[in-house]
């Protein structure tokens, strides 16, 4: 098993008492492709987040088990996590831009990430970089090797990014929204590419997304977070009939292309759902 | 309330958007899609004043604007950014935020101004005394548009402003988005990558690739498939393929 999550709860010491963000979240993942959906602020970053021990100083994280690739997350030592953290696990957070480094050109830190993993000069690395700028669909990639992180699109930093993720060789790909800013062609494109690493490479991949009916034919399993919690946890292909009120509420909340609705129904939340 | 001519804008000797023009009535809403990087937040900043390097024409209620712009003019037109991270200041409380605005502008009843607004994008009181970073992705996402509405303005440039939020929220902030537009007359352009949003909030969509503006389509042809740009018979036939069950 690649990750094998058991129990896992991240707290919060807020001025108004403990705040639980993530309880009691359980999961297995080998070589396949999980997605997590569920509403905003359900814990699904966190829950990755703690995965590879990135939360904020002031999280309290606790579990019955917590590993990837073996190790031992909770114990391991920050050496071990670094060797972790880009290598064995590729993260794409949520903002893409934010986690880019301002002040060095898009080229640059595509190559210096190149050249961690592979070696080689730096003219090796920056014909490397330029290469996976292409692969990831950037128009003119020479052109955007020169830009800083500022003067990119949002869609286009989202896939420098996710062109970062390309040279090692990652067991697992956490990848959270990774085409939320990416028009449907982008998208498809970028999803054929991540399908390939999994079935090529043998790898794991969990995607965090709001996109029901893209992880729904994109993933092969899906897990339902509300409230810190996983509600339910199906097969992709079946999300459509899911039976817990709350992923059904989701699913008719969205907006068509083809079935116009004069106006969107939205959620009403049942206490319920919270117990047992 | 919203015209555009010939608006172009160039970085260096590199042209971005390339000749765009666009007409929104008072009380209407336009959406634009297309492919990434060709131009939609770009053509979003030259209205909103941020980008002052463009030529064209650019008229809100009428009149004319040039690349500065006073005080009045965002009293009356507001941005929702793309990227809600870094339009908000980390070191800034959302409650000292959302106030901002409201002294700038000399409005009263600040208290209940802002927990109306919180109300309205779905946000508990409890995060007035939070940071940026203590909140999610979507939760940074509604205190954007909380902000851009606190002010009540009459214009509102919106820039994927529901990428980040859940599907439940995103039903709340495009059904307040609707209501607005029949209670106030807002008056707005909606940039998003999602046609199924865009074509319900929008009659009218603008189509974007590589800077120009190749194609104007009715929501409704749009829905029926009578598509003239092969751009946007590709992006509808990949929307229409998610929409069908795995
Ligand atoms: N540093 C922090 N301090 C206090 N609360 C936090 C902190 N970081 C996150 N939270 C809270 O934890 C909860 C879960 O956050 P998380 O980022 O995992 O949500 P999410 O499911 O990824 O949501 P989204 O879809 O909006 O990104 C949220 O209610 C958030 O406000
Ligand atoms: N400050 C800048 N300096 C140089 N080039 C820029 C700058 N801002 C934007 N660009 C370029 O302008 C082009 C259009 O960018 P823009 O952000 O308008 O695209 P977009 O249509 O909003 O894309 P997305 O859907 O990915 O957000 C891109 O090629 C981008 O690299
Ligand atoms: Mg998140
Ligand atoms: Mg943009």
């Amino acid at each position: 098993m690649l990750v094998d999550i058991q129990n896992l709860r991240v707290s919060f010491a807020t001025r108004t008492g403990t705040f639980e963000a993530v309880r009691g979240v359980s999961f297995q993942i080998g070589t396949e492709k999980l997605g997590i959906v569920g509403e905003s602020g359900s814990g699904k970053s966190l829950t990755a987040r703690a995965l590879m021990r990135l939360l904020p100083q002031n999280a309290r994280i606790t579990a019955d088990r917590l590993s990837f690739d073996g190790v031992d997350i909770l114990k391991a030592d920050e050496r071990a996590m670094r060797g972790l953290r880009g290598k064995r696990a590729g993260f794409i957070l949520q903002d893409p831009k934010y986690s880019l480094n301002p002040v060095m050109t898009i080229g640059r830190q595509v190559a210096e990430s190149w050249r961690q993993h592979k070696g080689g000069s730096r003219k090796e690395a920056l014909e490397a970089a330029v290469d996976l700028l292409d692969q990831v669909r950037i128009r003119d990639p020479r052109r955007v090797c020169d830009l800083y992180p500022h003067e990119v699109s949002g869609g286009m930093g989202q896939r420098v990014m996710i062109a970062m993720m390309l040279a090692p060789d990652p067991a697992l790909l956490i990848a959270d929204e990774p085409t939320s800013a990416l028009d449907a062609t982008v998208q498809a494109e970028i999803l054929r590419l991540m399908e390939d690493l999994v079935s090529k490479r043998g790898m794991g991949l969990i995607l965090i997304s709001h996109d029901l009916p893209l992880v729904s034919h994109f993933c092969d399993r899906v897990a339902v977070m509300y409230s810190g919690r996983v509600m339910e946890e199906l097969s992709a292909g079946t999300l459509a009939q899911a039976k817990h009120p709350y992923t059904k509420g989701l699913l008719n909340c969205l907006p068509s292309l083809t079935h116009p609705k004069p106006r969107l129904p939205v959620l009403s939340r049942d206490a319920a759902w919270l117990q047992s | 309330m919203i015209e555009v001519e010939q608006l172009r804008v160039r970085f260096g000797d590199n042209e971005v958007v390339k000749g765009v023009s666009l007409n929104v009535p008072a009380g209407g809403s336009f959406g634009i899609v297309g492919e990434s990087g060709s131009g939609k937040s770009t053509v979003l900043r030259a209205l909103s004043g941020l980008n002052g390097a463009w030529t064209g024409r650019i008229a809100i209620d009428g009149e004319s604007v040039g690349p500065r712009r006073d005080k009045a003019f965002f009293r009356k037109v507001q941005m929702v950014f793309q990227d809600p991270y870094g339009s908000l200041h980390p070191r800034q409380t959302i409650d000292r935020i959302l106030s901002e605005p409201l002294l700038v502008h000399g409005m009263d009843n600040i208290e209940r101004r802002i927990e109306t607004v919180l109300a309205e994008v779905a946000l508990p009181n409890a995060v007035r005394f939070r940071y940026p970073h203590q909140l999610s992705g979507g939760q940074r996402q509604r205190v954007a548009i909380a902000r851009a509405l606190i002010a009540e303005p009459e214009v509102l440039l919106l820039d994927e402003p529901t990428s980040a939020l859940d599907v439940s929220v995103q039903a709340e902030i495009l059904n307040l988005l609707a209501d607005l537009r029949e209670r106030r007359n807002l008056t707005y352009i909606l940039v998003s990558h999602n046609l199924a949003v865009v074509s319900h909030l929008c009659p009218t969509v603008g189509v974007m690739l590589g800077g120009q503006m190749v194609e104007v389509i009715s929501a409704e042809d749009l829905r029926a498939g009578k598509t003239q740009h092969p751009h946007t018979s590709e992006l509808r036939a990949l929307s229409v393929d998610l929409e069908e069950p795995a």
